[in-house]
């Protein structure tokens, strides 16, 4: 079995009343370990539902989702949510920084109820951002900080528990082609390190990097034909 | 995976508790305006609530201090329903009633100075321990009068003429208002004064050991003189108990615009969070915060701001009654006496009293704080996702 396995996932909103929506649509996916995979399809087209599913933020109105062999769809909410913050972590499309706090502050915040030793979390997260350039700017508040700046905030932040998966979404809706480059080269540092990435994008400067495993097609809530879907090197 | 799972140990529990409490303050911090109007609202509610409670416990504490040194039945003589002088030949017919263990002549009156508008309570104790011209005083009359001991104290006599007496001592503050009016002398010069003849006393004061015989003692004493007034010590816990009431019951009402304003401010607290609270609970929940460590924070910071508000406003009422003299409330202080406002109120208040303020505060306020909180967390972490 696959690292992350989704069978015959469905997820729909509102459901039986006259608003229901169908976000996700029986998808079946193969998520391998170490691999970046990319989520691409128009607005609406049921990514960020899926990301989401994934990432154990919601749970799926049908089907099983699977991770390292065990199933989360089953999980109470409580260890799902602590499976969600040793796992994965999220980087949003609006970055949702919490303003007033400082930099380093955002960056320790998924730590906090993990109790771990204070002063070892602030040197770890201090070398995240260090590691990301942002050295100079770990007492700055986070509404005081660039786009770009608070994109590796973002991700220094997504990084804090040390997570086996990275969870993006739109990461360079809001960036020039210069950071969204930025930011595929982080990628690659993190997939060089062991980290499964799973994107979702529209931006070709994504989909179409070289240090992209695989590419999954979506529309209107479903994979888009087995065709769509791009794969390189190892990745099923 | 399991061993991410496995319990936490105390100190990690601590750590954890460190780190959501640091949240809480920088969280606080940001909103310094909101958090600190909302602080001086609070503290203002726990300083009025705080001050009646003070207040009412320190004016019982007093009556009880009264009541205490009061005889079982004062026996007071009527002349055409006003109060008269009572011959001293009633005291042994008194003290001979069954159930009456002795019977004491008093003689005291009510002095008003014209030079200083303040009533003194003249009195003649059982055994005046100064010399015939000296006087014993209170703190209060020291204080109007500007008496030392060794001074002179001149009083205006019943004859026009002024008796000229010497200040022997001061009776230290630290009874309080049961003093604070006395003038103490003896009983010659007491004669003098009002021209009260040796064998007239104000009242007479008995001593029944047996509770359940007091309403038969004073049906007995009116049965003996029918012009006579008994008034037990139960009718004047009654009538202490009232002014007492009424008071602070007066201070409820002044002071109840400051606890409406609390009880709106709490009611904006519970009827939701602002948008920007919740898209802060939103993310917390989205990068693997559960909907317990939400609420602990919301329980700190719901400690913080009332525990801060109730010592501030707790010390405030504090300091206002009895280290400032009260002046916010000695419109309901004064009582027909001119000398009371300027008396100083004791402290009596005890645990009970700061538990009652605490529960009718700082929990009410809490749970104001968490229960929208709660409500929010337990949405979807992914809405924030969509937003």
């Amino acid at each position: 079995m696959s690292y992350i396995q989704l069978t015959d996932v469905r997820r729909v909103f509102h459901q039986g009343r006259p608003d229901e929506l169908t976000a996700v649509d029986g998808v079946s996916l193969a998520i391998e370990r170490g691999a970046i995979t990319v989520l691409r399809g128009p607005s609406g087209s049921g990514k960020t539902s899926l990301l989401a599913l994934i990432g154990g933020m919601a749970r799926p109105t049908s089907g099983r989702i699977h991770l390292d062999g065990r199933e989360l769809t089953s999980l109470p909410e409580r260890f799902l949510t602590e499976v969600r913050r040793r796992t994965f972590g999220f980087v949003f499309q609006q970055f949702n920084l919490v303003r007033g706090l400082s930099a380093l502050e955002n960056v320790m915040l998924p730590a906090y109820p993990l109790g771990g030793s204070r002063a070892a979390l602030v040197k770890h997260a201090t070398a995240l951002l260090e590691s990301l350039g942002l050295g100079h700017r770990v007492r700055a508040r986070a509404d005081w900080l660039s786009g770009g700046e608070a994109q590796r905030v973002a991700i220094a932040r997504a990084l804090v528990n040390r997570p086996a998966v990275v969870i993006a979404d739109e990461p360079t809706a809001n960036l020039d082609s210069k950071l969204s480059q930025e930011f595929m080269r982080i990628a690659a540092d993190l997939k060089s390190g062991g980290t499964t990435l799973v994107i979702a994008s529209h931006d070709p400067l994504v989909h179409d990097a070289p240090v992209v495993d695989r590419t999954v097609a979506m529309r209107d809530g479903r994979l888009d034909g087995e065709g769509a879907a791009r794969s390189r090197g190892s990745a099923a | 995976m399991s061993q991410d799972l496995a319990p936490r140990p105390v100190s990690s529990w601590l750590e954890r508790q460190r780190s959501l409490l640091d949240f809480t303050l920088a969280s606080l911090s940001r909103r310094t305006g909101k958090n600190l109007s909302l602080l001086a609202v609070y503290a203002l509610v726990v300083f009025a609530l705080a001050s009646v409670l003070l207040l009412t416990e320190s004016l019982r504490a007093e009556a009880r201090a009264v009541l205490a040194g009061a005889p079982d039945v004062v026996v007071q003589r009527l002349s055409a329903g006003r109060h008269d002088l009572t011959p001293a030949d009633r005291v042994e017919p008194l003290a001979a009633i069954r159930g009456v263990r002795g019977a004491v002549g008093r003689r005291w009156g009510y002095y008003f100075g014209r030079g200083s508008q303040a009533n003194f309570t003249v009195m003649v104790p059982e055994r005046f321990w100064g010399a015939e011209g000296e006087v014993v005083v209170g703190e209060g009359v020291a204080r109007v009068r500007a008496a030392a001991p060794g001074a002179e104290f001149p009083l205006r006599g019943a004859d026009g003429h002024y008796l000229h007496l010497t200040v022997r001592e001061v009776i230290p503050a630290t009874t309080a208002s049961v003093t604070s009016d006395l003038v103490l002398l003896s009983d010659a010069a007491f004669g003098r004064l009002f021209g009260q003849p040796a064998d007239r006393f104000t009242d007479v004061a008995l001593t029944v050991p047996n509770a359940k015989e007091v309403a038969t003692v004073a049906e007995k004493v009116t049965r003996l003189f029918p012009d006579a007034r008994p008034i037990t010590r139960q009718e004047l816990t009654r009538t202490y108990e009232a002014v007492f009431d009424w008071r602070s019951g007066l201070t409820v009402v002044i002071l109840s615009a400051a606890v409406l304003a609390f009880a709106l401010v709490a009611w904006d607290k519970a009827a939701g969070l602002s948008a920007e609270e919740r898209r802060e609970i939103g993310i917390l929940k989205a990068i693997g915060w559960e909907t317990s460590d939400v609420l602990t924070v919301k329980l700190w910071e719901g400690a913080v701001v009332s525990l801060t508000a109730f010592g501030l406003g707790w010390l405030a009422a504090y300091g206002h009654l009895f280290l400032g003299g009260a002046p916010l409330f000695e419109p309901v202080l004064r009582g027909w006496s001119t000398l009371s406002p300027a008396r100083r109120l004791v402290p009596a208040a005890g645990g009970l009293e700061v538990l009652t303020l605490f529960i009718l505060t700082v929990v009410p306020y809490t749970v104001a704080t968490v229960v929208p909180a709660w409500r929010a967390a337990t949405t979807d972490p992914d809405a924030v996702m969509r937003s």
